[in-house]
């Protein structure tokens, strides 16, 4: 069969072809030639990504979740001890401060570094020049997150004698709390920072949405005699609101995630107030190596992340406008 | 005609001069860091608070250089940034197109999968990833971080957005032509989400680029460290004692990137303004 003929067979095979994942397959007679190349072509399309799936995400999930009914340290034998590493994490009261230092984070940065790009966003939504002032919210974005701790040490860190404890002591005459060493004020620190580093991305993307609010719809908010306050809160939000749910998930589940940051910028080895779910995965997994346990609070960390992520799609049905 | 928003000039001062305050506050990190890094130690004991270096000491620099194989860290990142970025782009690429193009039996649970497995954090997977990689020899390799991070889902989620945008019928006139699913695919489908490949690119790279979790876990040998590494094991040695030198070496990381930054910025910033808009 030449090409042409073969590329004409399949035009017309076409209409009965259906939308993917329905297609009905010739009953009684052969299966039309194009057919059957197609799905080898899906398989050689899809066959490494596939292969990366099974291998590194499917399969490693399924492992975690076997482990997480063990007691192994890698090298002897494992046992199987049912329920008892979930057992033992949610009544150690080390995995439940960890818990509530991670959602601490969440509950600061969340809110607070949304509702500041959101701010940011409308205020260069309204200026003239704003490439400059992108790029300069932007450049904590493209700094890794160990720099970006390194640095904050410098300013956080140091005690009394730190620049801004000791500058603020010295102008205003107030003493800070000694931000990375308190555990009842670094979980602040972490946030403050986490924010810091996050705001151009958040900044960006608001930015972007605001784009899409038509602007006829703003005019006829105007000459419907709204103020600015009433059209932002009636035409403005209300259309922003998919960008908002979309960063307020992505937030949510990344604070969740809180390492890199706590980690290199406080050492929670020496400060329990800056403990997150993540550490403890780490620590027992790979400084202890209780492969089992570690396991558990992954997985522990993964069923915080689904509810807290299935009730904000709940959520979304009364609050995010979607335009039909 | 300018939009409705952009107002009187009291108004426009006003955000003028709350988002240059702001701005401020955003660059006193950096460049605090570059002060610090031109001081001496003498000058961070005995006056902490001082904000300019007395006497500028540009030594910190070639006394870093000569104790941490920066260089080396540099080329490590770089190949590994290079090959990751390639591999997703190419391989997420084709699974986008199976998924956008090509009817398949189980075609929308299979992508279903690839939707759910998004939501797995990398902790999770990490304890056995380290046991399957040790089992094959692959810890402390740069195997061990560029494998795990091609099997991207979002990266097949986000281009297969753009493969839906391609019109069909340019596909259909190239299969007149005679071309088969791999020719339409190269000259027809890649050349025509060249934007969405640009964003996914940059999103990989940064992620592979400033990636600590990973290499934490996965490097022992200081040779194979990537920059975040070499700079954290620095730090954690001498951060509290040798700050003049550990600034100077951030900044060796830092600057770089700020300034590839500043040149690719409005290609960037559009990318990334782009991605979010993706998750509608």
């Amino acid at each position: 069969m030449s090409a042409l003929t073969q590329a004409a067979a399949r035009r017309r095979e076409r209409p009965a072809a259906g939308p993917a994942g329905s297609a009905p397959t010739a009953r009684g007679g052969r299966e039309p030639l194009w057919r059957r190349r197609d799905r080898r072509w899906a398989l050689v399309f899809l066959g490494p990504q596939l292969l990366g799936l099974l291998v590194f995400l499917v399969g490693p999930l399924g492992f975690a979740v076997v482990l997480s009914f063990m007691r192994w340290d890698g090298l002897g034998d494992a046992t199987w001890v049912g329920l008892d590493n979930f057992r033992t994490q949610l009544t150690d009261p080390e995995f439940g401060r960890a818990v509530w230092n991670t959602v601490k984070i969440g509950l600061i940065t969340v809110p607070g570094g949304l509702a500041l790009a959101l701010l940011i966003a409308l205020a260069l939504h309204g200026v003239r020049g704003r490439t400059a002032y992108r790029v300069v919210y932007f450049l904590p974005v493209v700094t890794s997150s160990v720099a970006v701790s390194v640095i904050w040490q410098m300013i956080l860190g140091g005690g009394a004698d730190g620049i801004l404890n000791g500058t603020v002591h010295d102008i205003l005459g107030i003493t800070l709390p000694d931000w990375l060493a308190d555990p009842d004020w670094v979980v602040v620190a972490v946030s403050v920072v986490t924010v810091w580093s996050s705001l151009g991305l958040n900044v960006v993307i608001f930015l972007a949405g605001l784009a899409t609010v038509p602007t006829n719809l703003l005019e006829a908010a105007r000459i419907d005699g709204a103020g600015p306050w009433q059209t932002l809160r009636s035409v403005t939000l209300p259309l922003l609101s998919p960008t908002v749910f979309f960063t307020v998930v992505v937030s949510v589940i990344s604070s969740f995630q809180a390492f890199d940051l706590v980690y290199v910028l406080v050492n929670p080895d020496h400060n329990e107030g800056a403990q997150t779910i993540v550490y403890k995965v780490y620590q027992q997994g790979f400084r202890e190596f209780h492969f089992g346990l570690s396991s558990a609070a992954a997985l522990l960390l993964l069923l915080l992340t689904l509810i807290v992520t299935a009730v904000q799609f709940q959520a979304q049905k009364r609050f995010v406008h979607y335009e039909s | 005609m300018t939009t409705v928003r952009h107002s009187t000039a009291p108004r426009q001062l006003l955000l003028h001069t709350g988002l240059v305050l702001g701005g401020l506050l955003m660059l006193f990190p950096f460049v605090w860091m570059v002060l610090t890094s031109f001081k001496g130690v003498s000058q961070m004991i005995n006056e902490p608070l001082s904000w300019l270096p007395t006497p500028w000491r540009a030594q910190n620099y070639p006394d870093v250089l000569n104790e941490v194989p920066i260089g080396r860290a540099y080329w490590n990142s770089m190949y590994i940034a290079a090959i990751t970025v390639a591999a997703t782009l190419f391989t997420g690429a084709m699974a986008a197109y199976a998924f956008a193009r090509i009817p398949f039996r189980g075609s929308g649970p299979l992508f279903g999968l690839f939707l759910a497995t998004q939501m797995v954090p990398a902790q999770v997977t990490i304890v056995p990833l380290y046991i399957m990689l040790a089992k094959l020899q692959l810890i402390d390799s740069h195997l061990a971080l560029i494998l795990p991070a091609i099997a991207n889902p979002f990266a097949v989620f986000l281009l297969r957005q753009f493969i839906r945008a391609v019109p069909v019928e340019l596909e259909e006139a190239a299969r007149i032509d005679g071309a088969g699913r791999w020719t339409i695919f190269w000259r027809i489908v890649l050349p025509n989400i060249r934007p969405g490949l640009w964003t996914l690119g940059i999103i990989v790279f940064l992620a592979s680029w400033n990636s600590y979790f990973f290499p934490l876990v996965f490097l022992n040998s200081s040779e194979l460290f990537t920059v975040p590494l070499l700079l954290d094991s620095f730090n954690s040695q001498r951060g509290g004692i040798d700050y003049g030198l550990t600034a100077a070496l951030s900044a060796m990381t830092v600057v770089p990137m700020l300034i590839a930054f500043l040149i690719g910025q409005r290609k960037i910033l559009n990318s990334m303004a782009s991605s979010g808009l993706g998750g509608r």
